[in-house]
């Protein structure tokens, strides 16, 4: 398959730069970039990649691209789309920071953060009750979202032991059942 | 050594981000806000609202911003600050990156294996939790005002929390546009 590095770059550069707020959002932009346009994946290929992409730890945006990278031109192809996708961000969040930190203590940009960061708070929320559908959640298995939650929010238990202790009971569990 | 803890903080979160974007705010705030206080709470959910309506996944915008801040905040000059946001936006990328290169074939080959599935089943449940108690943790005086002191704060808080709450889940109304709603209001009434 021959591709060129410098349009893999631009591609993935452009993916970054047009997905506001990440994740799944990026799906839709990424299909039709890489499987329409370029003809870098099958649509079957893309859609392997997604569950695999989902199901692995790190950044959902980063794995998809490393991952498409890889397969179109091997780890070099995988290294240069993730950077590709990293760098928009990156340089965002960089100009951003110089000037919020200087713009901070401005009464207006105050003001406006004061209304905004309620909204956030219900922006997190919201998301809990469309996933409780795609987890499966029902009454038996109800009590480990719950519990997890207790755990953070009243002992202080850092999210990586719910993690691990997660993936290894449910583990046992399929080993019983 | 900033720059070393920035890195190590930095791998770990990216190491154990399962379910991408918000999963990772609990993990995030856990590691930046308390362990480490590189970022005030309300600092924090500031951030959010600038992923939000900025390019690029979550994880990476803090990670930027954290290095950016955390280093100017030891006292280093501009420069060095430049270097703690790529190298924190670095470090949640690498060990990811070579796990998909690692675990993808396997994972392609087994993900329709039962013990695959079954670690799944408790660990997508588990990550509700996570998320939960992201919103839980910045319901704080930090990011809503505190009920006895700034009373009229606190209220107008609830409100637009829970005008952002049932816009977003009943009305679908994209988060970018309720981030600006919520700025507007809060330049209108306060």
């Amino acid at each position: 398959m021959n591709t060129d590095l410098l349009s893999m770059f631009l591609t993935f550069a452009k993916i970054g730069a047009f997905t506001l707020g990440g994740g799944y959002a990026m799906v839709p932009i990424m299909e039709r970039e890489i499987v329409d346009r370029k003809s870098w994946l099958t649509r079957e290929e893309f859609m392997d990649i997604l569950i695999v992409a989902q199901s692995t730890p790190g950044l959902f945006a980063i794995n998809m691209a490393s991952h498409i990278g890889n397969k179109a031109r091997g780890v070099v192809g995988g290294i240069v789309g993730s950077l590709g996708v990293a760098l928009p961000s990156i340089v965002t969040i960089l100009v951003i920071a110089m000037f919020f930190r200087a713009f901070k203590d401005n009464v207006y940009i105050e003001k406006v953060f004061m209304g905004i960061r309620p909204a956030v708070v219900a922006l997190i929320a919201a998301p809990c009750f469309s996933m409780a559908r795609t987890a499966k959640l029902t009454l038996t298995n109800l009590w480990i979202p719950v519990v997890a939650c207790l755990l953070i929010t009243l002992f202080g238990v850092s999210p990586i032991w719910i993690i691990l202790v997660a993936g290894v009971a449910g583990f046992l569990w399929g080993k019983i059942k | 050594m900033i720059f070393l803890k920035l890195f190590i903080v930095f791998s770990k979160i990216g190491l154990f981000n399962f379910g991408g974007g918000y999963a990772m705010l609990s993990l995030i705030h856990n590691e930046v806000v308390e362990k480490n206080q590189w970022l005030t709470s309300a600092e924090f959910t500031d951030i959010v609202a600038i992923s939000q309506s900025t390019p690029g996944p979550i994880g990476i915008n803090c990670a930027t911003y954290t290095g950016y801040t955390a280093v100017m905040n030891e006292g280093y000059p501009q420069w060095m600050a430049f270097l703690g946001a790529v190298l924190a936006s670095l470090s949640v990328l690498w060990l990811p990156f070579l796990l998909m290169l690692t675990i993808s074939k396997l994972l392609l080959k087994y993900s329709k294996n039962n013990v695959v599935s079954s670690i799944f089943s408790v660990l997508r449940p588990a990550i509700i939790g996570l998320i939960a108690a992201a919103a839980i943790l910045l319901m704080s005086a930090d990011n809503f005002g505190s009920p006895s002191d700034s009373t009229f704060q606190f209220i107008v808080s609830l409100l637009i929390f829970i005008f952002a709450f049932v816009g977003t889940r009943l009305y679908r109304i994209h988060p970018i546009l309720m981030i600006i709603l919520a700025g507007i209001a809060g330049l209108l009434i306060y």
